[in-house]
């Protein structure tokens, strides 16, 4: 029997009625998956729905990004070929410039070495790095992020700094087999501890979604000025100190704000920093385990050894009795006379002590 | 298929189109939110058991594409087409225009929620600027929703 024949022949389901229903389930579960949202237990791992969908994401995003990419190679071999007189001219001039600076470097890093030798200064270590690409790029106001073409079998971890040829660019924070995401300083969840290179005072560059990030907290009474470098103060340990960041500037909103160094080109190879901070430097089981774990007990007696240790324990038990036993006869004895005159007490070596007729000795 | 396949399909396909990181002479390509045409025009076509439940997807498409917080799409672009489907009885029929500032409130209400969200979640409220960067580019697909309103709304009353 066909189900329009049945009892259900004349049944009819609003439509508008099943789509709200459908709609109020949807939202509900949205606010469900809201609420569940949050960061995974592990540092190292993307949400697993996350970072299955970056994988598929990031093939897609490469292929689609490798024309633009060839198309802005070409356009800058062009404009190499037309410009090329010009960008000659500007290059001479600024070799001009940087060939002072140059000698004025030299002459610093020497008396730097000096000084560090000096003061037996412990200097950071030189930290690896791995090379990327940028696939695809979020600039909405709620997530401004990147996919990179570098991943968890490169060596990426979360909280890994990335840098453009300019300067700092965002964090990783996440990364999968052969992709990772990284969230730029521009994301309305950044939070960078940075430092005023002039005044070396401290601040929070904070990611608004706006091209350009806040400085907040800053410390100190007139420590920021138009033109000011900012660079990563390192506190905290989740960045490298003295990273370029970007110059300090006026916003509309009377704020002050940083022009990214990373802003002034398009974003596309950039440097993984392999750096640690000092959470993942540390071995977070050895610094939770009780003080005395790591000492380890002997090992049991052999047969020969217990023997002796019992005859060892034996005849001190026995020395220690005997030593008592003489003791209680010493105080049970009635104490002696003194017979002899003053002046040949005064002569005579001093009486062994009480209850120790043989001078204490055993 | 027709009316909700193609162009849920076609709007994460330009959703992940225009995020390439393509900048010319310093200017980067917008990043409208294409599903909001979907959000609002949906239900002004004829309601459907199957909208919502793409529109769910497509909203959380556009959570891990960008990064966001999962869920916050997906429950803007419900709220749009459960707006639109309370009010779609007094809608049909009515001029374009009114449909455009009908758009604009629906648009405005879901980026009031987005920045409530992320306010909310992150603790620092996102940029004003920023957002009506974005959220120019999404009134600007107006016309894309009227033409798939006009293509599909067939105006049977058995659907009201």
């Amino acid at each position: 029997m066909a189900f329009r024949d049945g009892p259900f022949e004349n049944l009819k389901v609003p439509l508008a009625w099943t789509a709200a229903v459908m709609v109020v389930g949807g939202i509900v579960a949205a606010i469900m998956l809201l609420l569940a949202d949050r960061p995974p237990p592990s540092v190292d791992d993307l949400q697993p729905a996350q970072a299955a969908f970056d994988t598929a994401a990031g093939t897609t995003g490469g292929v689609l990004a490798a024309p633009v990419r060839w198309t802005g190679d070409a356009v800058d071999f062009v404009k190499g070929y037309f410009f090329a007189v010009s960008e000659n001219r500007r290059l001479r001039r600024e070799l001009a410039e940087m060939s002072a600076w140059r000698d004025d470097a030299l002459a610093l890093k020497n008396l730097n070495a000096r000084y560090e030798q000096l003061l037996g200064l412990q200097t950071e270590p030189p930290i690896e790095m791995t090379a990327g690409r940028a696939i695809t790029d979020a600039r909405g106001p709620f997530a401004r992020s990147r996919l990179l073409n570098v991943g968890a079998a490169k060596g990426v971890r979360v909280g890994n700094p990335v840098l453009s040829e300019h300067g700092l660019v965002g964090r990783i924070a996440g990364a999968a087999g052969g992709y990772s995401r990284m969230v730029l300083l521009t994301d309305v969840a950044s939070r960078i501890p940075v430092m005023v290179e002039r005044t070396d005072a401290r601040a929070m560059l904070t990611g608004d979604g706006s091209r350009s990030p806040r400085l907040d907290y800053v410390r100190g009474q007139g420590s920021v000025q138009d033109g000011d470098r900012i660079l990563t103060s390192g506190d905290g340990g989740g960045f490298p100190r003295g990273l370029p960041v970007g110059v300090v500037a006026k916003g509309v909103d009377g704020s002050w704000r940083v022009k990214l160094y990373s802003d002034r080109t398009a974003i596309d190879y950039v440097r993984v920093l392999l750096f640690q901070d000092f959470g993942q430097l540390a071995d977070q089981n050895a610094l939770n385990a009780p003080p005395l774990s790591s000492l380890k007990t002997a090992p049991p007696p052999t047969a020969a050894q217990a023997a002796a240790i019992q005859d060892v324990a034996t005849r001190r038990a026995a020395a220690v009795k005997a030593a008592a036993d003489r003791v209680r006869a010493a105080n049970a004895a009635p104490p002696p006379v003194p017979t002899a005159t003053p002046l040949e007490a005064a002569t005579q070596p001093a009486a062994p002590a009480a209850g120790t007729p043989d001078g204490g000795r055993e | 298929m027709q009316w909700i396949g193609y162009p849920a399909l076609i709007a994460a396909a330009v959703t992940i189109l225009f995020a390439i990181p393509l900048r010319l002479f310093g200017l980067t390509l917008p990043e409208p939110v294409w599903p909001m045409v979907l959000a609002f025009a949906w239900p002004l076509i004829r309601p459907s058991m199957l909208a919502p439940v793409v529109l769910f997807g497509l909203g959380l498409f556009l959570d891990f594409f960008w990064g966001g917080k999962a869920g916050m799409w997906a429950l803007n672009l419900l709220l749009i087409y459960g707006a639109i489907l309370l009010a779609s009885k007094y809608l049909a029929g009515q001029a374009t225009i009114v449909l455009f500032a009908l758009y604009v409130a629906s648009t405005g209400l879901a980026f009031a929620v987005a920045y409530f969200v992320t306010r909310g979640s992150l603790g620092n409220a996102p940029n004003l600027l920023a957002i009506m960067g974005q959220m120019i580019p999404t009134l600007l697909l107006f016309p894309l929703a009227g033409w798939l309103i006009e293509r599909f709304d067939d105006a049977d009353v058995r659907f009201r």
